[in-house]
């Protein structure tokens, strides 16, 4: 935690960069919202580096690295995809970031927190395998596991996979991790009983855009949802389907680039898993054109926008999609 | 402006009016809003037809014209030449198509005709927010590229070279001549194949506008009708191609005897440098890597040393040849198919039971027994043959084998059973057959004259099963009209095996999106009216990757294919396609999705600068060059914003389409 903010500190201090983007503290202590800052006074007062930062903050970059100057951004492993999704995509600005990998341990989430009983926390500190929380109530502990946010659980991937600085050790890709159990899970269902399941989840959406606003794929210049001349926003609006058609179509645009951040998930505001419908298209590419990471190298063509000769015939993707599981 | 639209519907005689209610369908799109004249009529596409398009669209000063007739497929040339010769212009039609996808799916009247009404109504959405369009012009590359060295190949190059137009042949083979340079005699007329093949094969090494590319093989292809960009494979031989002179002493004294020859199917062995047979065109040699003892461990060298012109090569590597090409020519002919899957004809169990391309070779003068026919296991004189048809063919249950006929089997075993005979009048020979199709130019006489004049016993009935034992194989099978089961003990049993495609067509077919059947044979435009052009423009079909043909049957394709090329190559420009993609760059992300997914590389990016509510801002967006598109539409689909569009087929029509289908 130190570390990361005397990081900050240094790097403004030096003149290497003339922007931090950062995390600081919002309405509670667990809700850490991303922030720029440009002076050290700044950060002394307001930086804020704990197991709440799930914030992803690659996206910031393709307004910020447009901006004069240069802008320190640190990156966890997960951040680290989509930055380097952005840039494949040609929508950050590289020369004008400095990037600092930083190592997580995973993050957080309020509420697994209190599932453990533990309610009235006022403050977090990592000690070990366990977290010590300040409560109300006095000082309580629980598994630091226990406290991680869902997509932690299953987390992908604790290799920063660019940087120009590291904090920390860098760490390897976890290929047992898990992340598509739950999606087998749904495949495994009947088509009704996987379409009662979606329907639940879904007649929740409020669409306060929340999803697609955090998402690092969803940065079009004009999202089609906003665009009036395109018809499709009348379109989810006017069905009364809407809840679906939004949240299909955006896992449609982001397919083959969303790099499974989870951010969808952690900033729903009504819990919905949204992350899954991701995972699912990202557990169907993997499976009809071989594993592919998106975010995990400049180089390697996305499939769903390539084209080789040993490519799955279209027959094969309509029996995989068409035979109800 | 609202558009003033006039709606057309075709009976197509009974083909449409039969299942649609034609006269309802013009009522109710009369209604519509937007249309001020709709009706009917026996045949749009006549003459008369036409006129009446044309002399509505004064009367009623229509602004668009919809057409419920048949696919655009067929007719849509026609109809935009009609409306544009009526003054509109031609992208202001759109076509209902009511007739595949209507009356002739659909068996009861009041579905086709509520169905058509629908079709017409997505029509009318569309031509409703339709602009005027104008096509641009590309040259033409006046150069063709044929892909197989067969005779189908080397006949379409002839042609097309006679005429004066530069042409490429590539082969995979070290030599030109395909499968007919295997073959012995040639029904009906029993001439042999080497002496009418040869020939033709020395005519396209010297005829000046063709470049043979033999042991090559098509690595890429990009670009469009008239303007493709070929990638060329050259294989490396080990062998100086200007050095060669095709003595052959190296293929004599190669210490490495034991490699199976291909050329005669493996019933005998050549040496690893090698020519595959004495008339082989380009008459170079070629190193088998695979069997080199100098390429494998480094040691012999002795083509090297006794090479007097000096031409072996063992450090030579692939090289690659680009060339632009205005027309591609498909001749990748065909293979006997594999004979693993028929255990019961014991194929792998005795060398005396052969295909009948094996069967050729063996009969051939410059084949592994020098044309004496020899049974393979013993090199004795065979008494009693069996030949089966059909293995393989018309094979539509187990999967094992093809659904097709595979045509040629009748009557190259009718050839196989008259020679035997008329070579050893001593034997017995008997052909199995499902049914002798025989419906060529002098081939029913050929059969009968096997069967009647040489005895050749014909017997209706399949055979069951193959069994070797004590040097004999035991032939179970039936005599469906005695009605009997057979057992013969043959010396010697010939499979009739079913032909496919050459396997590397599939890959091919992908590179050039050109579609196939289901038995990756290529599919033609149009199987009655376009039978040598694929559905690919540019893209042309000759022999038998477009299906089973003999080799007339394949020479005339051929020619008719180098026709059709011709016509493409004498053309200086065509006129292209007016829907073509334009992006939205004030909605572009310049992402390079649509970069990425292009076929023909149209899209490129630059760095623009626009003013937004923060003041002038730069940002990368995708440019399209309207002479390279050809408005395949990928790149729409890849945008995640929505900011490419294909005109004449924008995302809004698309819409207003099923918008007026779901109404």
């Amino acid at each position: 935690m130190q570390e990361v903010k005397q990081k900050a500190i240094e790097l403004l201090q030096s003149g290497k960069v003339q922007r931090v983007l950062g995390w600081k503290t919002g309405e509670f202590f667990y809700d850490l919202t991303p922030a720029v800052f440009e002076t050290v006074e700044e950060i002394k007062k307001d930086f804020v580096f704990s197991p709440f930062c799930g914030a992803n903050l690659s996206k910031y970059l393709i307004a910020e690295s447009r901006k004069e100057g240069k802008i320190a951004a640190f990156l966890k492993p997960c951040d680290s995809y989509s930055f380097v999704q952005l840039l494949k995509e040609h929508r950050i600005v590289r020369e004008n970031v400095h990037v600092v990998g930083v190592q997580c341990n995973g993050m957080c989430d309020i509420e697994a927190i209190k599932a453990q009983g533990v309610k009235g926390v006022t403050a977090v500190r990592q000690e070990g395998e366990t977290l010590v929380c300040e409560t109300l109530y006095g000082e309580k502990s629980v598994p630091y596991a226990a406290a991680l946010s869902e997509r932690c659980k299953t987390c992908k991937s604790k290799k920063i996979v660019l940087f120009d600085e590291l904090l920390g050790e860098n760490g390897e890709d976890d290929p047992d991790c898990g992340r598509f159990d739950l999606v087998s899970k749904l495949e495994a269902m009947t088509a009704e009983e996987r379409f009662a399941f979606w329907q639940q989840e879904l007649s929740r959406c409020i669409r306060c855009n929340a999803c697609r606003n955090v998402c690092p794929a969803c940065s079009c210049e004009k999202c089609v949802f906003d665009n009036d001349t395109l018809g499709t926003a009348n379109k989810a609006a006017a069905n009364s389907f809407e809840e679906q058609n939004f949240h299909i179509i955006r896992a449609f645009h982001v397919a083959g680039r969303c790099t499974d951040c989870g951010e969808c998930s952690r900033v729903c505001p009504q819990h919905i898993p949204l992350h899954l419908l991701n995972r699912k298209f990202i557990k169907d590419t993997n499976e009809l054109y071989g594993e592919y990471q998106a975010g995990a190298d400049l180089e390697t063509r996305p499939p769903l926008v390539d084209f080789t000769q040993d490519d799955c015939e279209p027959s094969v993707v309509y029996t995989r999609g068409g035979n109800g599981k | 402006m609202m558009h003033r639209i006039g709606v057309f519907v075709c009976w197509c005689g009974s083909n449409i009016a039969a299942t649609v209610d034609v006269k309802r369908v013009a009522e109710e799109l009369g209604k519509q809003p937007g249309v001020v004249f709709a009706t009917d009529y026996q045949y749009m596409c006549s003459q008369s037809g036409q006129e009446l398009i044309q002399s509505a669209i004064k009367e009623h000063a229509l602004t668009g014209v919809v057409i419920c007739s048949c696919s655009p497929q067929m007719h849509e040339t026609t109809f935009r030449r009609t409306v544009s010769k009526a003054g509109l212009n031609p992208y202001m039609l759109e076509i209902a198509n009511i007739r595949e996808q209507c009356s002739w799916i659909h068996k009861d009247k009041e579905t086709g005709t509520e169905k058509a009404i629908v079709l017409g109504r997505a029509a009318i959405a569309k031509v409703q927010l339709n602009a005027p369009l104008k096509a641009g012009e590309t040259p033409v590359t006046k150069r063709a590229l044929v892909i197989g060295g067969g005779i189908a190949g080397i006949q379409t190059a002839l042609d097309i070279a006679e005429a004066g137009y530069p042409v490429d042949i590539v082969e995979s083979q070290p030599t030109i001549g395909g499968k007919m340079a295997q073959l012995d005699k040639t029904f009906p007329t029993l001439d042999c194949a080497a002496c009418i093949l040869t020939p033709r094969m020395v005519d396209a090494n010297q005829q000046e506008n063709i470049t043979i590319y033999a042991y090559s093989e098509v690595e890429a292809v990009t670009g469009f009708v008239g303007n493709f960009h070929a990638k060329i494979r050259r294989k490396a031989r080990y062998v100086d191609e200007t050095k060669c002179t095709g003595c052959g002493l190296c293929t004599e004294k190669c210490p490495q005897k034991n490699v199976p020859n291909e050329f005669n199917l493996g019933m005998d062995h050549r040496r690893a440098v090698y020519i595959p047979f004495a008339q082989a065109v380009p008459k170079i040699a070629t190193i088998d890597a695979n069997y080199c003892k100098m390429l494998q461990e480094g040691k012999c060298g002795v083509c090297s040393k006794i090479c007097a012109a000096g031409a072996i090569d063992y450090k030579q590597q692939d090289t690659f040849v680009e060339q632009d090409y205005g027309a591609i020519v498909v001749a990748t002919g065909f293979r006997p198919i594999s004979m693993e899957k028929f255990d019961e004809y014991a194929y792998s169990q005795s060398p005396d039971v052969v295909t009948s391309l094996e069967f050729e070779r063996l009969m051939n003068a410059a084949g592994p027994t020098s044309g004496t026919l020899l049974r393979p296991s013993d090199g004795t004189h065979p008494k009693t043959l069996v030949f089966v048809q059909c293995v393989g063919s018309r094979c539509s249950d187990d999967g094992r084998g093809k659904p097709y006929c595979s045509k040629i089997c009748c009557m190259y075993t009718a050839k196989h059973a008259m020679l035997c005979r008329e070579k050893y009048p001593d034997t017995d020979v008997y052909v199995f057959y499902i049914d002798v199709r025989a419906p060529g130019k002098n081939f029913d006489e050929f059969y009968r004259r096997a069967a009647e004049e040489y005895g050749v016993h014909y017997i209706k009935g399949q055979v069951g099963k193959i069994v070797p034992e004590d040097g004999k194989l035991k032939v179970q099978a039936s005599d469906l009209l005695a009605n009997e089961q057979l057992h013969i003990d043959a010396d010697m049993v010939i499979l009739a095996a079913a032909i496919e495609p050459n396997p590397t067509a599939r890959s091919l077919a992908t590179m050039l999106t050109t579609p196939m059947d289901t038995n990756d044979f290529f599919t033609e435009a149009h199987p009655k009216l376009r039978p040598v052009e694929s559905a690919t423009a540019g893209i042309f079909l000759s022999g038998t990757c477009q299906g089973p043909k003999d080799i007339p049957e394949t020479v005339s394709q051929a020619s008719a294919c180098a026709a059709k090329v011709m016509g493409l190559l004498h053309k200086d420009r065509l006129v292209g396609n007016p829907c073509i993609a334009q992006p939205d760059e004030l909605m572009c992300n310049g992402c390079s999705s649509c970069e990425k997914v292009c076929p023909y590389g149209a899209i490129t990016y630059a760095d623009k600068e626009f003013r937004t509510f923060e003041g002038m801002k730069v940002r990368r967006v995708a440019q399209v060059n309207p002479a390279v598109c050809q408005g395949c539409g990928a790149c729409t689909v890849a945008c995640p914003s929505g900011a490419m569009d294909l005109k004449g087929f924008s995302n809004r029509q698309i819409m207003a389409e099923v918008d007026a289908i779901c109404k």
